[in-house]
């Protein structure tokens, strides 16, 4: 965990004071619509179709114990008893009143949660590995970069006003959890053949209308230059960014039109002028910013202790024990997600009650330290192995222990046009729909790792480019209608998905997944060869003859 | 960014005039009398563009009681009801088409 400072928190605190004076002018009339909209949205409020939307940004998707609770108090006071978990790691309520806005703020402020950077043309949350500082093989802990890399941006004045909104995320392992191909910029950590860490830079990524992977362009910048070499990025986008066209708007646009090779040598001669300036990191600076994370007192455990041996002849925990949890760096201990995608259940949604519970949970078993994945689930980072058994029935009573982390019915979705004001199409019920077709824990463990993103328009929220199966709501003379991709994936190989064919309407897109599906177990070479894999090997041919035969 | 005033109002057929209440951001309809009602059966129905025109402008000029005013299309059953005309104003009618995870 992070420890705010003083200067954090004040900050924190007054921008709680400055938002409670706007809203007070716009309710009484002395700001109007389009004054207050700009202001609001840097705050994280957006109006959807029924309600206002209240975006509270998690950074690199850690939580601790107590902001979990707090989530979760104002989920209860000021909303409809329960948040939304987003593919940016934030979290999002639907249902809040303007009046409450400065209220639900000021009781976040308390643990240090504000919504700055979860709107508008900033630079928004950095994002994370969720497993970042506990998964084994990682070059070190990428959260301390992502924090430096959030105190500089943060209300940074030249970085608030940018042709459209830019979205970092950073790794440090070699499987890719964060997806920073499809990132303004993507950092990965790496160490160079001296021995000295530094990162990979990705630019130019992102979904949305136009869909690119990012590039690299920069093997290796080292880590006391990241901030100059970034701001360089920026800057030559700040300069040269559309801001006459909001669709091309995005760096993607612009690393796209000038050519990878021709933006990087913008970035060189913009970064020569500020290279080894006020902005190189020293050491101390970042050991302060390292020294503030908190990590936990690992007890010395055994590998396999009693406890799990005991509870192996439960199948049910055994099932969800080889789906949820996963190695950790430290022996004795693990990492286990808890899957928000439950059965018929709306993809990344949490109750009050069920954070509440989760919070509970992570302090007794995992330091009080919570996390949330890019996928819509929580992470608990922390469990030693012999409280895998216990906390396993724990969440299964909390209804977060569907052994589906990384399966079909584990659906990434956005919430479409049940909540969102730019849907043209709904996610939430086609992913239930979905999710209830592939519950048997059998079928799914028989399909493997296969990812289904929905999204329900063209901005793309629910990644749908990027999904092993692609799902996009478009609307069509008043009718819901969907196209269907394959072969997207987020990782290390991140590859945008082919279309497979005309869009199918509302009712039919569960029977249209499931033959896809079906084409594939008929199709693959062995058990282990993946969807996706299947797909790359194949083409798409094979599965749109296998949808469109009969339709 | 373009007023709805100043964009070309093309009518089909019956619509209504909402928007979003300001305080909560519940979804409102303008009514005949100048006012705002949460009943989409109290709404003012306009069938023409001038007429539309006018409805709109008012519901703008109400800049502290209602957020984003626009032409929503609706139809009017042979019983004189009026409904939605599209599935988006349906869901801001009736709200979200699934089950919340908290029941009210």
């Amino acid at each position: 965990m992070y420890a705010y400072d003083e200067i954090d928190r004040a900050i924190v605190h007054e921008r709680v004071d400055e938002f409670r004076d706007q809203v007070r002018r716009r309710l009484n009339g002395e700001l109007t619509e389009d004054e207050f909209k700009p202001l609001r949205l840097m705050n994280g409020v957006y109006l959807q179709l029924h309600a206002y939307m209240f975006r509270v940004a998690i950074p690199y998707g850690t939580l601790s114990s107590e902001q979990l609770r707090k989530l979760a108090h104002v989920a209860r006071t000021y909303d409809r008893g329960y948040g939304h978990f987003t593919t940016r790691q934030n979290i999002q309520f639907n249902w809040i009143a303007l009046a409450d806005l400065p209220d639900a703020l000021a009781e976040l402020a308390e643990v240090g949660i504000h919504a700055m950077q979860t709107s508008g043309n900033c630079t928004r949350n950095v994002t994370a590995d969720q497993w970042a500082g506990v998964a084994p093989g990682e070059i070190e802990d990428p959260r301390v970069w992502a924090e430096i890399l959030r105190q500089h941006t943060a209300l940074h004045p030249e970085f608030s006003f940018l042709p459209r909104k830019f979205k970092f995320a950073i790794t440090a392992s070699d499987h890719d959890r964060a997806a920073i191909k499809i990132h303004d910029i993507g950092l990965k950590l790496v160490r160079n053949d001296a021995g000295e860490t530094g990162f990979e830079v990705l630019v130019g990524g992102g979904l949305g209308r136009s869909p690119f992977i990012g590039r690299t362009i920069k093997s290796f910048v080292k880590g006391h230059d990241i901030l100059s070499y970034i701001e360089a990025i920026l800057r030559v986008y700040n300069q040269y960014g559309r801001r006459d066209n909001i669709y091309k708007a995005r760096i993607k646009i612009l690393v796209h039109e000038l050519g990878i090779e021709k933006f990087a040598a913008e970035v060189e001669q913009a970064w020569s002028e500020i290279a080894d300036g006020p902005l190189t990191l020293d050491d101390e600076m970042i050991e302060d910013i390292r020294s503030r994370f908190i990590y936990p007192a690992y007890e010395k455990l055994p590998a396999e202790p009693d406890e799990l041996r005991a509870a192996a002849g439960d199948a049910r925990f055994e099932a969800w024990r080889g789906n949820s949890v996963a190695p950790h760096r430290q022996d004795g201990y693990a990492i286990v997600t808890l899957s928000l995608k439950p059965a018929g259940g709306p993809p990344g949604d949490a109750t009050a009650e069920q954070m509440d519970a989760v919070a509970d949970l992570a302090d007794k078993y995992s330091f009080g330290e919570i996390r949330v994945g890019h996928e819509q689930n929580l992470v608990l980072p922390h469990v030693a192995k012999r409280d895998l058994p216990a906390l396993w029935a724990a969440l299964d009573k909390l209804g977060l222990a569907t052994p589906n982390v990384g399966l079909v019915s584990d659906i990434i979705a956005c919430p479409g046009l049940d909540y969102c004001s730019l849907a043209n199409a709904r996610s939430i019920p086609i992913a239930q729909e979905l999710s209830r077709r592939f519950a048997n824990p059998e079928t799914a463990a028989l399909i493997g790792r296969l990812h289904i993103n929905i999204s329900g328009c063209i901005n793309a929220c629910g990644h749908h480019h990027v999904g092993h199966i692609g799902i996009l709501g478009v609307e069509k003379n008043g009718e819901e209608f969907y196209q269907i991709t394959i072969g997207g994936r987020a990782d290390e190989g991140a590859e945008l998905g082919v279309l497979i064919g005309p869009a199918v309407p509302y009712g039919e897109v569960a029977d249209v997944i499931e033959d896809i599906v079906e084409a594939y177990l008929s199709l693959r070479q062995r058990p282990d060869e993946l969807f996706v894999d299947a797909v790359k090997r194949l083409g798409v041919e094979p599965f749109k003859e296998r949808v469109y035969a009969t339709r | 960014m373009t007023s709805p005033l100043q964009q070309k109002i093309k009518i089909t057929g019956p619509s209504v005039v909402t928007a979003n209440r300001t305080t909560d951001g519940v979804v409102i309809y303008r009514t005949a009398t100048n006012g705002w009602s949460t009943d989409l059966a109290d709404a003012a129905i306009v069938r023409e563009a001038e007429p539309a025109r006018a409805l709109l402008a008012a519901a703008t000029a109400d800049d502290v009681g209602a957020v984003g005013a626009y032409i929503a299309p609706v139809e009017i059953g042979a019983d004189g009801a009026v409904a939605p005309g599209n599935l988006r104003e349906k869901i801001r009618r009736d709200g979200v088409t699934i089950a919340l995870p908290v029941r009210a």
